[in-house]
């Protein structure tokens, strides 16, 4: 099967193409196809896990040259070991459980077809990432997860703030790829190659300069900011959460913006080669994930609460990746669990907050709010979404023996040996657990403080509910295979030597400690309302404010970036205004005035040759249409002066001394003077006729 | 022979003159009349004083004075006609011949 994966990419491709194409006005139809594209998906992605498995992760390799440009090959294919195989399941089974939630949450929406071609066309472009095996083609992969990411925000774009942060989301993390594309164009330049094992070979190999390496493994990394929303990026994570629910939970929780992490993880030997670059990822890694906690312990957005959530905790994946890459960068020996913590991390991460935020879906969609100051006592209502959701939750704060527990003693584990990040890390540990059961605890429990919504609130329909299960299911048990001793997921997913992993005893005890205090203390404040939540706002009212608005990041980045960038914007329309209008303007306004002479030059000269000719001959004519007055002894007197005329022509010397033109001359002046006296006889007579009449 | 000349050059004058000048139909074919006449005259006296060919000129004159007297007929039914559709014979009254 290995040798087919590529297909695990093709056919929700073939999907999207099939519902763009033929089943746009065929809803049931459309959303049954992509279902099924998905699920097929699922079941390769399986039968290549479990090919992976029986090979221990050893890489799988299958590609063809597309094209040759300067010396570079560049390659189509696909790469295949414990990594790949991994993402693969966690890829495909979120999106299987989003596509089938789907299926309820979208329903009745006037664009429900094209919702689930954009889902297609995601899953195909987040498979093709995960399956690429080199920079080149993971890049052309990331930028279409970019797009779909765009269209799926800004689906329903009728509203502002929707179009605005799929705008938003673009232009960010196009900021980061950017920094992606030029540490792209280095390796190019300096490894002369994008496969990823011909670049890493070239990096073992010290073919690199170290300098270089740092430089070009620090803009790489740029990529992940952008996409895995980590500092100073992770301002479009939150805004994100304008688009669907389902959009949230798959994209912007679970897969994409894990790809940064993936991205990292993928190109871990570029880090090794580089311990600081790698230190930088580890700082930006905690800094992300502490400023992101700190904002979400006061926000009332439930989306949002989760939207911070992932931005932290995506934060600490890559914190855990890049203290990985320092340790065994400084000492080959190094027995970090960074990479192991990071990756399964990641997966146990991508099913808990996919599960979380198709919980949230399941809540919007019974009481129409995002604001969770507005829900309350949701629990008796809705059995299926309560008991997963608050599951998911014990599951991210870390509590025996759920997925979260596991993976996030490993990131504990990680920073041992470094006592800053150490601490950090569990005071982000701490605050996961508090504003988790915040969120659980003003949802869930307690009295409802809007009786209205609670009123039409009701359990969701069973394709989301069903969703819901499974991914409570994985919530809890997907951690287990990476029990410590059991050589599961350490020994699968690993970077040059398998990670042993023991129990750590020490790191699960305060872990734990850390988080139940988080949740005592979220109940504390929100269940038992023993310390009032309104009293330590207003103690602590600066602080608040600062996290409430969100450390003023999109102030800051409105007054420093955008600002200048729409005043420079403003400068250019002026000088487009005025300058570049004006010599466009200036050019119409000489070519007016030309056509005005030539107007003039065409009515009063040659309109006047040809009205002249034409008056001069209605004059003339005129004159001469009195000659023919219709009296027949007018034309005997004409008759009698042409004889006469005639006569004198019989007489030599007149002939001789008349030659031709004057003789016409004679003769029109003659004609002229008898049609003078014709007119005047003419007026005459009517005036006598006028006479008479009277 | 310049005697009958000059009557005849008179009359014709005093024919063309009347033919211009006269307003009435009538007068115009008597003066018409004057003109033919001169012709006559014309031809007779040629034929008297210089014709090779006797009786040629006089012959002429017949046809001339038959000829007139036909036309005469002719025209005096025209300006019969005339004047029941002009009442009048004035040439003022019918100059339709005219644009």
């Amino acid at each position: 099967m290995s040798n087919y994966a590529y297909l695990i990419a093709l056919v929700p491709l073939l999907s999207f193409v099939m519902i763009v194409f033929f089943l746009r006005w065929k809803e049931k139809l459309a959303a049954g196809w992509s279902i099924a594209s998905i699920l097929a998906s699922w079941t390769m992605s399986l039968i290549v896990l479990i090919e992976t498995l029986g090979r221990h992760g050893e890489p799988l390799e299958y590609f063809f040259y597309l094209t040759t440009f300067k010396g570079i090959n560049f390659e189509i294919g696909i790469l295949i070991d414990g990594l790949t195989a991994v993402m693969l399941m966690v890829v495909t089974t979120v999106a299987s459980c989003v596509h089938i939630y789907s299926l309820g949450y979208m329903k009745d929406d006037p664009r429900f077809s094209r919702f689930f071609s954009y889902l297609s066309l995601f899953c195909f472009s987040m498979l093709g990432l995960v399956l690429a095996n080199n920079f080149f083609m993971i890049f052309i992969f990331w930028e279409l997860v970019g797009l779909t990411s765009y269209l799926l925000i800004g689906f329903w774009f009728e509203k502002k703030s929707a179009a605005d942060a799929g705008k938003k989301a673009f232009i960010t993390t196009r900021i980061g790829d950017l920094g992606f594309i030029v540490g792209l164009m280095m390796v190019g330049a300096y490894a002369g190659t994008f496969n990823y094992g011909g670049v890493f070979e070239k990096v073992a190999s010290g073919q690199i300069p170290t300098a270089v390496l740092t430089v070009m493994a620090a803009f790489i990394f740029c990529g992940a900011i952008g996409k895995s929303a980590q500092f100073p990026l992770h301002v479009w994570l939150p805004d994100a959460m304008e688009g669907p629910t389902p959009v949230s939970a798959l994209i912007h929780a679970a897969t994409m913006v894990a790809a940064g992490v993936y991205l990292v993880a993928r190109s871990m030997n570029l880090y090794v080669g580089a311990p600081e670059a790698a230190m930088i990822v580890a700082v930006i890694g905690l800094v992300t994930s502490f400023i992101a906690a700190s904002i979400g312990l006061v926000q009332n957005d439930i989306k949002r609460i989760l939207a911070y959530s992932t931005v932290s905790q995506l934060g600490y994946m890559i914190m855990a990746l890049g203290l990985y890459g320092y340790d065994v960068g400084m000492d080959p020996h190094a027995h970090s669990a960074g990479f192991y913590a990071g990756t399964f991390h990641l997966m146990t991460h991508a099913f808990f907050k996919g599960l979380l935020f198709l919980g949230a879906g399941s809540v919007i969609h019974a009481v129409h709010t995002n604001d969770i100051q507005d829900m309350g006592g949701l629990l008796g209502k809705m059995k299926i979404t309560s008991v997963t959701f608050i599951l998911a939750s014990l599951s991210i704060a870390g509590i025996f023996p759920l997925a979260g527990f596991w993976s996030k003693d490993e990131i504990v584990a990680a920073t041992h040996g470094h006592p800053i990040f150490n601490i950090f890390t569990l005071i982000i540990a701490f605050m996961t657990a508090f504003y988790m059961f915040r969120l659980c605890f003003l949802t869930f429990f307690g009295k409802p403080r809007d009786q209205h919504r609670y009123e039409h609130a009701h359990e969701s329909p069973r394709s989301m509910s069903w969703p819901l299960a499974f991914l409570g299911f994985l919530a809890v048990s997907a951690g287990w295979v990476g029990i410590p001793t059991l050589h599961g997921f350490s020994s699968f997913v690993f970077f040059g030597e398998p990670y042993h992993t023991s129990f750590h005893w020490d790191v699960m005890i305060i872990s734990t400690i850390v988080a139940v205090a988080g949740i005592v203390l979220a109940y504390l404040i929100y269940y038992k309302k023993s310390i009032s939540a309104d009293m330590l706002a207003e103690k602590f009212r600066p602080i608040h404010t600062f996290l409430y608005n969100k450390w003023y990041f999109d102030e800051l980045y409105s007054f420093v970036i955008i600002n200048p960038i729409l005043a420079l914007g403003r400068f250019l329309w002026t000088f487009d205004a005025r300058i570049v209008d004006g010599l466009v303007n200036g050019a119409a306004w000489l070519t007016i005035v030309w056509a005005d002479i030539k107007w003039w030059f065409d009515k009063w000269i040659v309109d006047g040759a040809v009205n002249g000719a034409g008056w001069i001959v209605s004059q003339g004519s005129g004159l001469l249409r009195l000659i023919q007055n219709g009296a027949v002894q007018f034309y005997a007197l004409f008759v009698l002066g042409g004889l006469l005329v005639l006569i004198a022509f019989k007489y030599e010397d007149v002939y001789v001394s008349l030659e031709w033109p004057w003789l016409s001359a004679i003769i029109i002046v003659a004609l002229g003077l008898l049609s003078l006296v014709a007119k005047r006889t003419a007026s005459r007579e009517a005036a006598a006729e006028t006479e008479t009449e009277k | 022979m310049h005697h009958y000349l000059y009557l005849a050059a008179i009359l014709f004058a005093i024919g063309t003159f009347g033919v211009i000048t006269r307003r009435n139909v009538i007068g115009i074919l008597m003066s018409l009349e004057l003109m033919f006449n001169a012709v006559n005259i014309n031809l007779v006296a040629f034929n008297k004083f210089v014709a090779t060919e006797p009786l040629a000129g006089q012959l002429f004159a017949i046809f001339i004075v038959v000829v007139a007297a036909a036309e005469a007929t002719v025209g005096l039914a025209i300006v019969l006609l005339v004047y029941r559709n002009w009442r009048g014979i004035e040439t003022e009254n019918f100059s339709v011949m005219k644009w």
